[in-house]
């Protein structure tokens, strides 16, 4: 039972990705192509908004459910990480027009061929796992 | 019920997915959702080759269960609350997609040629979509983070590796949608 609050906080996001269309290859395309305020108006909005309860969370104002104080773990650090990772994270978003999340979503969509990107994204994650001593962070 | 039908403006969409963040974390947990890709590598088998994946997954099956959340949304969505399924472009972006062989862009939500059952079952187009999955999933393990985890998490929490990561998402995909995609339809 506890983790039915997940699965309708997840119905939210399902619901959320696909009405504003961010489940939708073209608004990922028209993004990276500076031809639409859409995703940015998105992704600003929710940063700032973000901010706001990043602040609440670190005055311990807003506390979990169950009253405890609330710690967002700090990124692991590393230039080439964060850049190399970024950059190839980049081209597989634009590619497929769709980051980890909205390639759940679309599942739901019923698209069929959405599921090879995810199994490629898995097989990423593991080739990373596999390799990540040799890379540089 | 006209609000049901539009689609949703960035200032509905964002506020509502700051809101998903807040609640997870309200919950007790995080908002991150590539780390689920390690989660399948770990149900998998994979910490039998590699100790990297050697973790208790089931200490994330509430992201999990968020993700089938997730499925189910993209289900309602399709199924009751989106009459048509079409995207309403930029008439350049429309233009600019046909220059480089996509065509109808916006008549629904995917391009046909990247995404139908018959180009998924071509090698070129098996190839295309394994390979941006591959990306995805290496990039954001290696950056330690996606969408969700840096650029919505990481920057409202003031992180510089978030920044930088996020920086190079732009790098990446600017690469991909202006030099790399026109050469590949």
């Amino acid at each position: 039972m506890k983790y039915i609050k997940f699965f309708l906080v997840g119905i939210l996001f399902g619901i959320v990705m696909s009405k504003a269309e961010i489940i939708s290859w073209y608004r990922i395309y028209e993004m990276f192509k500076f031809q639409s305020f859409h995703m940015y108006g998105i992704i600003g909005s929710a940063v700032v908004l973000g901010m706001i309860s990043m602040f609440l969370f670190r005055k311990k104002m807003v506390k979990t459910f169950e009253g405890e104080e609330i710690h967002v773990p700090p990124k692991k650090s590393g230039l080439y990480r964060n850049l190399l990772g970024g950059i190839l994270f980049g081209l597989g978003w634009a590619l497929a027009g769709a980051c980890p999340g909205p390639m759940f979503v679309l599942i739901g969509k019923g698209v069929v061929s959405i599921l090879v990107v995810i199994f490629g994204a898995t097989l990423g994650a593991f080739l990373y796992g596999a390799f990540k001593d040799k890379l540089p962070h | 019920m006209e609000f049901i039908s539009q689609p949703w403006a960035w200032y509905v969409a964002g506020p509502i997915i700051a809101f998903v963040m807040f609640l997870l974390y309200y919950f007790g947990e995080r908002f991150g959702l590539s780390s689920n890709l390690e989660t399948f590598c770990s149900i998998g088998g994979a910490g039998k080759f590699v100790d990297y994946f050697k973790i208790d997954w089931k200490q994330n099956t509430w992201n999990l269960i968020f993700v089938a959340g997730g499925i189910t949304g993209g289900f309602i969505t399709s199924q009751w609350l989106s009459p048509t399924d079409t995207v309403a472009l930029n008439p350049q972006t429309i233009q600019d997609l046909a220059a480089i062989g996509i065509q109808n862009a916006g008549d629904t939500y995917l391009p046909d040629e990247i995404f139908s059952i018959e180009t998924m079952l071509t090698l070129k187009g098996f190839i295309i979509l394994l390979v941006a999955g591959i990306m995805v999933g290496f990039g954001a393990r290696w950056a330690g983070g996606c969408t969700s985890g840096h650029a919505i998490v990481g920057l409202s929490n003031l992180e510089l590796p978030s920044l930088i990561s996020v920086i190079g998402f732009f790098i990446g995909g600017l690469i991909m949608t202006w030099f790399i995609l026109p050469l590949l339809f």
